[in-house]
């Protein structure tokens, strides 16, 4: 069939060309409906482009017809194939649940725009994780990060728009610091495709604007993707922002600037700069321990559930980044995976969270206690979440752990050393889910607070689909397991070419 | 080294920085966007500058061109083109962000909101 062959293309347009339909709306339920109905179907292309990838290996499409270093490459491999797959899927999941959560945080007249956003947002993020272009890159970045900001500006409270505006200045900073390191590689190179960006550097004439390039990608990445100390944005923006839009930005968005950080510094300047992985390591290594430490103890001490998620988040970015500085191929693995799987868990744990919302109307930690008797269905999901986030065993979080551990303990007695850390880190991590599940069930309900029911089904349902990929995942994790092998492996070998 | 010949460059960087500084060292909401547009634009200039070619003429194919002439780079212009927009979008954005923040809040003055969000903290905790 002629569109198979397509199906890189309608990716990223089938989002993009429905959300202008979806603004011009007027009725908010078949905004959400096309809106849901466009979701599942960008799910089902790509996992038709995963079987093809699973199938047939490593394919390319050309943009428009125009071959590769002249036209703009989709190229599609492991590593692609599972981030396609887990923003489409927790795409899929988040919608399906966004829209009961949404009417009661945003007026029906402004839904239809909201939905809008929402489908560029995607469409933004699954053209960064399907583009082999740098500047197209940059392009996809910023027509997912204006969407985000004003999807996050749609909060109820208006300290929204504050973080909003915070996240805008900051995520701009970013991305015109991506900006200056594809000119600079483009000065160099003059070319902007990544792999024949990487082909002619050996030839190059000069190194200092790769530095430079390399110095500048890194940080506008970092920017985007929250790395401690460049977090100071999310915490806000993730506690204000309507709850479907923290779950679908916790579990995809910050994911994919760490996939794009991959992508250039394995393909682009690990092969070409002389003591780069060295540079690369002994400036992440430290930065990721941090994030782990300071995120963890910072959720501990806040008195707002989505907050204390939101600095988890923070240090859960420290494991993967940590994974990723190894630069082995087990300790990829368990980076990759962890991307993965935490945003699986995160998109849990923010859906639980805006079912408790839902009946008690707010988010303080101590408002909310006896809500595990009142809501056990809602309760049960977020602790599964919890757990995965831990990485208690039969949890996806167990898995990508267990493969970072392996990986820490490959690099000897620095390794040993960076586990205990590692585990420390966890521990803390126990600590702050500890709290808010003691809170739920061991509480009396607090002073003023009426019995609320269970949460609506339309809520829970897609809650509770998410929290048992995150069980099934733990119990079998060869899918996105298989993938995140092959890809570190074509990573490193792309490494040492 | 050929200070003047990279002179687009050191207006590049001069400009990348006043924009920084103004994002980092203002408090006002709108002069904070004024500085991001000027960060934004400096990099325009970096690019425009790249795409110069000393002796290049417009890259257009016309019948009479000797045959050792030189083109100019049209990409990092067309390129420029598309940061350019993605950079009004984003100006656009910000400051339709502070028209709201000056509805809710009443000001633009970054130090004001943050008093008047603590101020509301203390009341309802």
């Amino acid at each position: 069939m002629t569109l198979a062959a397509h199906l890189p293309a309608l990716q990223v347009a089938l989002p993009l060309a429905v959300a202008p339909i979806c603004a011009l709306l007027t009725w908010r339920s078949t905004a959400w409906a096309i809106a849901t109905l466009t979701s599942w179907f960008c799910l089902a292309i790509s996992v038709a482009m995963f079987i093809q990838v699973r199938d047939h290996g490593v394919f390319s499409y050309a943009m428009g017809g125009w071959s590769a270093p002249w036209g703009i490459e989709f190229r599609i491999d492991a590593l692609n194939a599972l981030m396609l797959l887990l923003v489409t899927a927790v795409n899929a999941v988040v919608i399906s649940f966004a829209r009961l959560s949404i009417q009661q945080e945003i007026e029906a007249w402004r839904a239809p725009m909201f939905y809008a956003a929402w489908l560029l947002c995607v469409a933004g993020l699954l053209g960064i994780a399907i583009t082999g272009d740098a500047f197209n890159m940059f392009v996809f970045l910023e027509i997912s990060s204006l969407a985000s900001y004003i999807l996050v500006s749609c909060g109820k409270d208006r300290r929204a728009l504050v973080a909003s505006y915070k996240y805008l200045i900051m995520g701009s900073i970013g991305a015109t610091f991506f900006l200056i390191g594809v000119g600079l590689l483009y000065m160099v190179t003059g070319t902007l495709n990544l792999y024949d960006i990487s082909a002619r550097l050996p030839d190059a004439d000069f190194s200092r604007p790769v530095l430079a390039a390399a110095g500048f990608i890194t940080l506008g990445l970092a920017l985007k993707f929250a790395m401690f100390p460049l977090h100071l944005w999310m915490p806000n923006a993730y506690t204000f922002a309507p709850h479907a839009v923290s779950a679908l930005l916790a579990a995809t968005s910050t994911k994919i600037s760490i996939y794009v950080l991959l992508r250039f510094e394995f393909i682009v300047f690990q092969p070409n700069l002389d003591h780069h992985d060295i540079q690369f390591s002994s400036f992440m290594i430290p930065l990721s321990i941090l994030a782990i430490f300071v995120g963890a103890i910072a959720a501990v001490y806040q008195g707002n559930i989505k907050r204390v998620l939101a600095y988890s988040s923070v240090g859960q970015i420290g494991y993967i980044l940590l994974g990723v500085a190894l630069l082995t191929t087990t300790g990829l693995t368990g980076g990759i995976l962890h991307l993965f799987n935490h945003g699986l868990a995160k998109a849990v744990l923010f859906m639980a969270v805006g079912c408790l919302y839902f009946r008690y109307r707010t988010c303080k930690i101590d408002r909310l206690a006896g809500c595990g008797r009142d809501m056990p269905w809602t309760m049960a999901a977020f602790v599964v979440g919890g757990m995965s986030l831990i990485g208690v065993p039969f949890t996806a979080g167990f898995i990508s752990k267990l493969y970072l551990v392996k990986g820490l303990l490959e690099q000897g007695a620095l390794g040993i050393f960076l586990t205990i850390l590692f585990l420390v880190g966890s521990l803390i991590a126990v600590i702050y889910i500890w709290r808010i599940i003691e809170v739920a069930y061991f509480r009396p309900r607090a002073e003023g607070v009426a019995p609320v029911k269970e949460a609506p089904l339309s809520l829970l349902v897609p809650t509770w689909g998410m929290a048992l990929a995150n069980i099934y995942f733990g119990i079998d994790p060869s899918l996105p397991l298989g993938l995140a092998t092959q890809s570190a492996e074509q990573l490193i070998l792309g490494k040492l070419l | 080294m050929d200070v003047l010949g990279l002179f687009n460059y050191w207006v590049f960087v001069i400009l990348l920085m006043l924009g920084f500084f103004a994002i980092v060292a203002r408090t006002n909401l709108i002069k904070k966007v004024i500085g991001l547009s000027i960060f934004q634009a400096a990099v325009f200039l970096m690019y425009i500058s790249m795409g110069k070619v000393e002796g290049g003429t417009a890259p257009i194919i016309v019948p009479g061109l000797p045959d050792d002439v030189i083109f100019s780079n049209p990409l990092p212009q067309v390129l420029i083109l598309t940061a350019i927009v993605v950079g009004i979008s984003t100006t656009a954005l910000a400051l339709a962000m502070v028209v709201r923040i000056k509805e809710e809040y009443g000001t633009v003055e970054e130090d004001e909101i943050r008093q008047k969000d603590s101020r509301e903290k203390e009341t309802t905790s």
